[in-house]
């Protein structure tokens, strides 16, 4: 059954094709804020920030993922994500993430001169990204 | 003439060391299909990468911005990819060559060295190396190239090296070879893709280009971007290097493993000869041995019935 909301999304990796089907809206996080893709989006590229990438295959079934970094190229009829770093919730350490929230936090709570804030907030965003697309 | 026992020595010797050419020519061959698949793999994404850094900076023009235009130091940062291990063929050789031969001289060039045959060839020669990462060639991963592209693009940034090189080797195909010497930075119109040397991107856009070019380049006019342009491109630069660098690596192990598995078959081959040639000595000194012993045999029945 051929959805008219559908369009094809794309997935790659450096290593992978990593996702490579239909989708009736994706919803993922750009450096310029959250954003939800449907069908006919105007041409549109965005940088990735880490967040949820939530894929609607169809009206109840959702994926969702760990996208960390990478651009996104939003077409009329396709959406393709270059990735860098994407992780599907059961490829994702929770264990490792947790720790890399809690010492993010730490160097943010900490604020000695010598902390890269800018990375802390990085690395808080990645970990946060994974956990809670761990959770899912 | 040679004894027996020598030539057999002589032979045995070959024998073995043809053994060992022939594992290697086999392991290098299984290598080369694995990289080979895996360069498949990631063909697709640096062709999108390809299209869209060309399509931004198609778009933007003479932007000012420091990746676009060159530094003002002289100096140079070179990326160097060679393996760290030998016998295969002139493949470690040529690249150096390539490096040494071109206009990058050894007083304004630091060499940021993957593989441990190029990095000492090149200190021999009087290169200032800068970095080392040799153990990043034998398996190398995206974040290793993303690693590398942040140390030279920090250093670029800081104003220490006004252009960035990478030397690496094509892969075309299994017996084809190709040392390249391509700039990185600054990214200028006419991108690294664009000449036939280089090799991934060259191929796949020649490949794809016929059939949805103009399609493709309507539609990209139309593309909008968010941030804007510059910013887009401030962001997505680094990606582009380091898409280019781990490609490079990429190629640089299916070459590596290519250049091997012929070296060895050649040397496999000519060990052939060499024990051919043996084995034809070996069959004429025995056969003089034999007609020797004959003629003493006769010589000495006669000498006792006369």
């Amino acid at each position: 059954m051929a959805d008219e909301r559908a369009f094809a999304l794309k997935i790659i990796t450096p290593d992978r094709v990593f996702y490579e089907g239909e989708a009736i809206m994706v919803e993922l996080r750009t450096t310029e804020g959250e954003i939800g893709v449907l069908k006919n989006h105007i041409p549109l590229t965005c940088v990735i920030a880490p967040g949820l990438l939530r894929i609607r295959e169809t009206d109840t079934e959702v994926k969702t993922a760990a996208l960390i970094s990478g651009f996104v190229e939003i077409l009329q009829d396709s959406v393709t994500i270059l990735a860098e770093v994407i992780e599907w919730p059961d490829e994702i350490d929770v264990k490792r993430a947790e720790e890399a929230r809690v010492r993010a936090e730490r160097r943010l709570a900490e604020k000695a001169d010598t902390t890269n804030l800018k990375r802390a907030e990085l690395a808080l965003q990645r970990s946060v990204a994974r956990i809670e697309a761990a959770k899912k | 003439m040679a004894s027996m026992r020598d030539i057999k020595r002589r032979k045995v010797s070959i024998q073995s060391t043809q053994q060992i050419t022939k594992a290697m020519k086999l392991v290098s061959t299984v290598k080369l299909q694995r990289a080979k698949t895996r360069a498949e793999r990631s063909k697709a994404y640096f062709h999108c990468m390809y299209d869209t850094i060309q399509n931004i900076i198609a778009r933007t023009g003479h932007v000012d911005h420091p990746y676009l235009v060159k530094g003002d130091s002289d100096r140079k940062a070179v990326i160097v990819i060679t393996s760290n291990r030998g016998l295969a063929g002139g493949y470690n050789s040529n690249i150096v060559k390539l490096v040494a031969g071109s206009d990058l001289t050894n007083d304004v060039v630091d060499i940021y060295a993957v593989g441990k045959k190029g990095r000492d060839l090149l200190k021999r020669r009087g290169y200032n190396i800068k970095a080392d990462r040799s153990e990043v060639i034998n398996e190398p991963l995206f974040k290793d190239a993303m690693d590398i592209t942040d140390e030279v693009l920090a250093s670029y940034m800081q104003k220490e090296v006004g252009e960035v090189w990478l030397a690496y080797t094509g892969f075309k195909n299994t017996v084809s070879h190709i040392p390249t010497l391509i700039k990185l930075l600054p990214v200028d119109g006419k991108l690294p893709g664009d000449d036939d040397t280089e090799g991934l991107s060259a191929e796949e856009a020649g490949e794809e280009k016929p059939a949805g070019d103009s399609d493709k380049k309507e539609v990209m006019s139309l593309m909008n971007y968010e941030p804007e342009e510059s910013e887009a491109l401030e962001l997505i630069i680094p990606k582009y290097v380091s898409s280019i660098v781990y490609g490079a690596f990429i190629e640089a192990v299916a070459s590596e493993n290519g250049a091997r598995m012929q070296a060895m078959d050649s040397a496999t081959s000519n060990a052939e000869d060499m024990i051919g040639a043996l084995e034809l000595q070996y069959n004429r000194a025995r056969q003089g041995h034999i007609t020797q012993e004959l003629t003493e045999i006769i010589g000495g029945a006669e000498a006792l019935s006369s």
